[in-house]
């Protein structure tokens, strides 16, 4: 499902996602192109584990290296950064990761919104960010930041999500650019590029 | 909303008026928590909010407790203490006097942490804790020693899974809905301000403590802080820091070796 208009502009891409969107992730590295011309960054809800498995199991699925994201990180391309648990990822303008351990946002340490508000603000109209199945609402209110900052919005498809609520709760709110089922995610992404 | 420019001037009038200088912390945290608190009290335009700055001492106050950080909780990362409980303690047990310092403690959380592992140890008697933070609010709640009781459960968690053995309810009581520490826990503790940006070490320590402050200061200010810390650090002392930071890539690196599974490190040279 594809609006008219998206000049298929990428200089980072945010994934946010909470329940039932493990399989989706693991699902969307598997297919991202071998040249992926910028970042990928995940943000996950989950317990907070310290001893958490999620950048091996990634690995595992993909070429590209998958790290948890180290604070004063610099962003490279075809890299993919985990958010770690308990902590808030932002992005800094000079392309770099900083973390933060303030209050819960949306009840969530990491949260969505933190990241995505702050990507909207380094990376402006290069921006992508994709909200994927969750029972949160978290992610909406970053959505809004990247459009407000010229980015691109996409959210998985609430019938094609394991758990609609928080797609749903994004396209009540945003004006999305792309609704995507989880198969089709990977294509969307390699469609894009950093000119 | 506030931005670039307008977080400049607040920072600008803050160093130039207060001497306040978080001109080295990173951006985007900080600028997320000037926005969150510009609209938390509701202000109408940008110049007012400046102008209750810089004018207004008493708000100056909240501003800047409320721009820092000062999330912390009892026995984070319950691994850490079990091995300070079960390593790095019986190190520090041969000294005769122990001392050692919690940089940007906040309201305490951890300071009361240790003094409980160094009870259980039998050293709290021999210690000095000196916690500082550059805010004088927050330690006042830290010599306070009171925090919320809904927190307890998850404190408790964590402190069995640090290797407690006794019960934890016993090191507070409670009324209402808070729970006031053991005043001998803190009987050892010297609260007192200290800014890591802008003054100068103030003693020797066998251990350092400053875990979750360094991420919210640039690479520049982050070095400068850890030369202040290997001048106040005996040989062979220890530096422990969060568990998302670390001392590898600064200038004293080359003089410390880190613990194989924690963010400790120990002074060699």
């Amino acid at each position: 499902m594809e609006k008219d208009r998206i000049a298929n502009r990428c200089h980072l891409l945010v994934v946010g996602g909470s329940a039932g969107s493990l399989d989706v992730i693991i699902q969307l590295l598997s297919g991202l192109r071998d040249d992926l011309p910028f970042p990928v960054v995940i943000v996950l809800h989950r317990r907070n584990d310290p001893d958490s498995m999620l950048s091996e199991l990634f690995s595992a699925k993909t070429y590209h290296p998958v790290k948890e994201a180290d604070e004063k990180e610099a962003l490279l391309p075809g890299h993919i950064y985990i958010a770690p648990a308990d902590y808030h990822l932002l992005i800094e303008k000079n392309k770099t990761l900083s973390l933060d351990f303030s209050e819960k946002v949306n009840y969530s340490r990491p949260s969505i919104d933190v990241t995505f508000e702050t990507a909207a603000e380094a990376y402006g109209t290069g921006t992508v960010c994709l909200l994927l199945s969750g029972a949160s609402s978290d992610g909406t209110d970053g959505l809004k930041a990247v459009k407000a900052n010229g980015g691109t919005v996409i959210v998985q498809d609430p019938a094609d999500a394991e758990v609609a609520y928080m797609p749903k709760q994004a396209i009540a709110g945003v004006t999305v650019d792309y609704i995507v089922n989880a198969d089709q995610m990977a294509q969307l992404i390699n469609s894009f590029s950093t000119s | 909303m506030i931005d670039d420019d307008e977080v400049d001037v607040l920072l600008n009038d803050l160093y130039e008026t207060h001497g306040y200088d978080f001109n080295d912390y990173s951006r985007a945290s900080l600028k997320r928590r000037i926005n969150r608190l510009f609209i938390l009290d509701k202000y109408p335009s940008f110049a007012e909010f400046r102008y209750k700055v810089k004018f207004d001492t008493s708000y100056l106050k909240r501003f800047v407790e409320e721009i820092t950080v000062n999330v912390t909780e009892m026995f984070r990362d319950p691994a850490f203490y079990k091995t300070l409980r079960t390593e790095i303690l019986p190190l520090l047990a041969t000294y005769p006097l122990i001392r050692i310092w919690h940089a940007g403690c906040s309201t305490g959380e951890e300071v009361y942490s240790m003094a409980i592992l160094l009870k259980e140890a039998n050293l709290l008697h021999k210690s000095l804790l000196y916690a500082t933070d550059n805010n004088p609010e927050v330690l006042q709640k830290g010599m306070e020693g009171i925090f919320p009781l809904a927190q307890m459960k998850q404190y408790s968690e964590n402190y069995i899974l640090s290797g407690g053995i006794k019960d934890f309810s016993g090191y507070y009581s409670a009324k209402y809905n808070r729970a006031k520490f053991d005043e001998e826990l803190r009987k050892r503790v010297i609260f007192s301000t200290h800014n890591l940006v802008s003054d100068r070490s103030f003693n020797e320590f066998q251990l350092i403590l400053c875990r979750n402050v360094l991420i919210y200061f640039e690479k520049d200010l982050q070095d400068k802080v850890f030369i202040l810390f290997d001048q106040s650090l005996e040989k062979l002392g220890f530096l422990a820091l969060g568990s998302k930071e670390t001392l590898r890539f600064s200038a004293i690196a080359h003089k410390y070796k880190q613990h194989p599974k924690e963010k400790i490190w120990r002074k060699t040279a």
